[in-house]
């Protein structure tokens, strides 16, 4: 009983009665706007529908592997190996589709239409793997999606001797590449997913569920929900956005490269943290994720219109993530929260 | 005089706007075991920081032996002034015996671990206090009895003459208990001042000298001697005004033809086995048995959290299946189970959420809540079990242990189920939030639910028409409603009247 007081002693002032209000998300808006300002003074190119639109469209595939992550991370499980899966799966697809063995493919001249399905079912498998380990043999998720991670970044080195695979055809690409209207069809995308999801959580049973279950599972079993099959779905749910996720991106780059994901996990971690999303379960949102990608993106963007050395963007925005975090923290986070 | 052992004085505290205690003062003469009493949000778990320096007050402060406390809370010197033993455990799980006896302050050299050193100075401890258990064994492998005297052989090899037991009985069988006793009055023998905080009023007359009695943050009674104050005059101070304890009438329901829940000849090795009984809609039966007699385990096969070995379990005359609880709930079986912490809440849900968690499926199609229906279930629960909130809204752990056990009820009557199952549904509880709970189960009864009580408390089964008692596994034997409480215990304690 006491601790909780102290808890809610120990926050007071603006920052909590935004969180009281339900409005934690919105704290990282004055720092987006922030950023974003910082940007146009130094570079007024910043501000033309072109660069946001640039900065939406770079931001949309980590944008899903933050809603994968999410799911996960409301369970209080971890999943490492999406940023793997990024990888992989498209990689396995363009081998498949590729008839030039010298180019690294298999030969096979696959049907895109067979492909495509192909990288989504491979997804949904790997998250599956994933979910049966965790579920059914109870290991621990870190280790075993570490375990992945490892495992597909291997596979996927080792399928094409790691070459990059070009000349894919434009229907493998077209995800990432479509324009719909004047705007890239992967923002549509990915802002379809987050309404989708973000209602899902909010309104529907089993995204109650991932809230019950990542605040106290064997409560949440007592409680009649069926635990093990929603984190394994999860898994399989979070698998199958990865490979959607890596089908635009290598859309949208018209390649797919043997380090395709590679560390973008950090990035995906540190968009749901900032984000307000608790690496202990049960509490956070997908507003707040959203917020999360954005600023990263909004960041980088402006780190690079800014001239900043090429060699230094990595270190000034690790930089700012934590200065990010230490914001989140001073405006309304409790104690356990990040 | 001797100087008090412990001084609180003029102490306040508040947690926001919530004034948790008002001008607080009591003390403990040296050697001298006190009781404090109150119900849930007294102030007692508060209190208790205050003394053992988790939590500073706003104002007063807080005296031992004439020496005022550091002002350094954490620092080691207030550790060894005073120690306080939990319901649950302080020990470090992964450690072992010895190492916990030592924590922080092995013997000899305090920055190189001499391991024999240690654990030959852990041996003559666990000697003295006859803890029967090697001093390699790891904390998480005791018993919550062994985990208690390690507990308190720790504090007092630190040298502490005063020891706190918050509710230390809770998790303990009667000869635990007893035991348990044997060891606090040597420890009052040997001069050692005690603070004992109990919801069981006899345990206060069993082994305290003086109570203090607290009510709303306020000291009502001080500190008078446990003879001059008899049970009701406690109970009077605690809830302000006079409560009627009364048991109840059971429903007149017309005979029904199928039994309401019927086991048949239930087993699960090594738990419990050949389990059979039938329980009427608007019947009242209490399961009662020792901790690992198996009846918690009959209970949640029953739920469906255990999936019995052989035997079935038939809700108004329809077979379940066997380990799924979804099921279960969908044939009329709520549960409501025994830790509400660890089992029952949700704790980051809002009470409204917690309330209507297993019915969910009625607020919409696919699985699609619609916020507006769940609002009016949840309300409908929230004012006829009058939990006490700052609104339906609020995170549940939010909310005083009685309030959270009514919502963990609630939750069980939400799909106003055929069969209740309520595993020690008043434990942890005050007197005014038991009377409540016996309520809202009367109720149930009322509109023809079975209940199955399970405890071995008799408070909690006086209100079944039958108790049977459940020994090493097996039902052995079944009370009327009139039968004595003498033979009721006998049997549950294995022992032939």
């Amino acid at each position: 009983m006491s601790s909780v007081e102290t808890a809610a002693d120990a926050q007071s002032g603006f920052g909590a009665r935004l969180t009281s209000l339900g409005l934690r998300e919105l704290t990282l808006i004055p720092a987006l706007l922030i950023v974003g300002f910082v940007g146009w003074l130094n570079n007024p190119a910043f501000l033309t529908s072109d660069n946001l639109l640039n900065i939406l469209q770079q931001s949309s595939e980590l944008s899903i592997l933050v809603i994968a992550e999410t799911l996960i991370l409301l369970l209080a499980k971890i999943d490492l190996s999406l940023e793997s899966i990024v990888g992989f799966t498209p990689m396995l697809g363009a081998w498949l589709i590729s008839s030039d063995p010298s180019l690294g493919g298999s030969g096979l001249g696959l049907n895109p239409a067979l492909a495509i399905p192909i990288v989504f079912v491979t997804g949904a498998l790997i998250g599956a793997l994933n979910g049966f380990l965790v579920v059914k043999m109870r290991l621990s998720p870190f280790i075993v999606t570490l375990s992945i991670l490892i495992l597909l970044r291997g596979m996927t080195l080792g399928l094409t001797n790691g070459t990059t695979l070009f000349d894919l055809p434009n229907s493998f690409l077209y995800l990432g590449s479509a324009k719909w209207g004047s705007v890239p069809a992967s923002i549509w995308i990915a802002a379809l997913l987050y309404l989708l999801f973000g209602i899902g959580l909010r309104y529907h049973r089993i995204g109650r569920a991932l809230y019950a279950i990542g605040g106290n599972s064997e409560a949440a079993r007592v409680a009649g929900i069926q635990v093990d099959r929603i984190v394994w779905g999860t898994y399989i749910a979070s698998g199958l956005l990865a490979a959607l996720a890596g089908l635009m991106l290598s859309g949208r780059i018209a390649s797919v490269v043997s380090s395709q994901g590679q560390n973008m996990i950090f990035y995906v971690f540190a968009a749901a943290v900032i984000g307000g999303v608790n690496l202990n379960g049960g509490r956070g949102r997908l507003v707040g994720a959203l917020t999360g990608v954005l600023l990263l993106g909004v960041l980088q963007n402006v780190l690079t219109l800014s001239q900043v050395p090429t060699f230094w963007i990595d270190a000034v925005y690790g930089a700012i993530i934590l200065l990010a975090l230490i914001f989140a923290r001073l405006t309304g986070d409790r104690a356990e929260d990040v | 005089m001797q100087p008090a052992a412990v001084e609180v004085r003029n102490v306040s505290k508040a947690f926001g706007a919530a004034q948790v205690l008002h001008d607080v003062s009591l003390s403990i003469p040296t050697g001298v075991s006190r009781g404090l009493v109150g119900r849930n949000g007294a102030g007692k778990s508060t209190l208790v920081s205050i003394l053992t320096g988790l939590l500073t007050p706003n104002s007063g402060k807080v005296i031992f032996n004439n020496v005022e406390a550091p002002a350094q809370r954490t620092s080691r010197e207030w550790r060894n002034k005073v120690a306080c033993v939990y319901q649950r455990s302080t020990l470090v799980p992964t450690m072992s015996v010895a190492e916990n006896l030592f924590a922080n302050a092995y013997p000899g050299n305090p920055t190189w671990v001499n391991w024999s050193r240690l654990r030959a100075a852990a041996r003559e401890i666990c000697e003295e206090w006859e803890l029967g258990v090697s001093v390699d064994t790891r904390a998480s492998d005791l018993r919550v009895e062994q985990r208690q005297l390690v507990e308190i052989a720790r504090a007092l090899a630190k040298g502490a003459r005063f020891i706190i037991f918050d509710e230390p009985t809770a998790a303990l069988e009667s000869k635990e208990v007893a035991r348990l006793f044997e060891r606090i009055r040597r420890l009052k023998r040997e001069g050692v001042t005690l603070l004992y905080i109990s919801h069981h009023l006899q345990e206060i007359y069993d082994i305290c000298d003086s109570v203090t009695v607290l009510r709303d943050g306020c000291v009502i009674v001080p500190g008078a001697d446990v003879a001059d104050l008899p049970k009701e005059k406690i109970v009077e101070a605690m809830v302000g005004e006079q409560i009627a304890r009364s048991s109840r009438r059971p429903p007149m329901l017309p005979a029904a033809s199928t039994p309401a829940l019927s086991v048949k000849h239930l087993s699960l090795a090594p738990m419990f086995h050949d389990v059979s009984f039938d329980i009427a809609p608007g019947e009242q039966v209490g399961l009662a048995g020792l901790g690992g007699s198996g009846k918690e385990q009959i209970a949640e096969a029953i739920a469906g959290l255990l999936t019995a070995g052989s035997g079935d379990i038939l809700v108004g005359g329809v077979r379940l299946r066997p380990g799924h609880v979804p099921t279960a709930q969908l044939k009329g079986v709520s549960y409501v189970p025994r830790d509400r912490r660890r089992r029952g809440i949700l704790p980051q849900l809002s009470v409204a959420e917690n309330l209507t968690v297993s019915i969910q499926r009625t607020f919409g199609r696919f699985g699609w809540i619609a916020p507006r229906r769940l609002e009016a279930s949840a309300r409908q629960l929230f004012s006829a079990l009058s939990i006490v909130a700052s609104s339906m809204r609020q995170p549940v752990v939010e909310l005083s242990g009685g309030n959270q056990q009514k919502v963990v009820i609630g939750r069980a009557l939400a799909s106003s189920p055929q069969v209740l199952v309520l595993v020690y549904p008043t434990q942890g509880v005050d007197v005014a939030a038991k009377e409540a709970i016996f309520d809202i189960i009367a109720a149930a009864q009322a509109r023809g639910a079975a209940a199955l009580i399970v405890s071995d408390e008799l408070d909690e089964l006086r209100n079944c028409q039958r108790v049977l008692v459940v020994f090493k596994g097996a039902i052995v034997k079944s009370f009327g409603a009139d039968s004595s409480e003498r033979d009721l215990i006998a049997a549950i304690e294995g022992v032939d009247a």
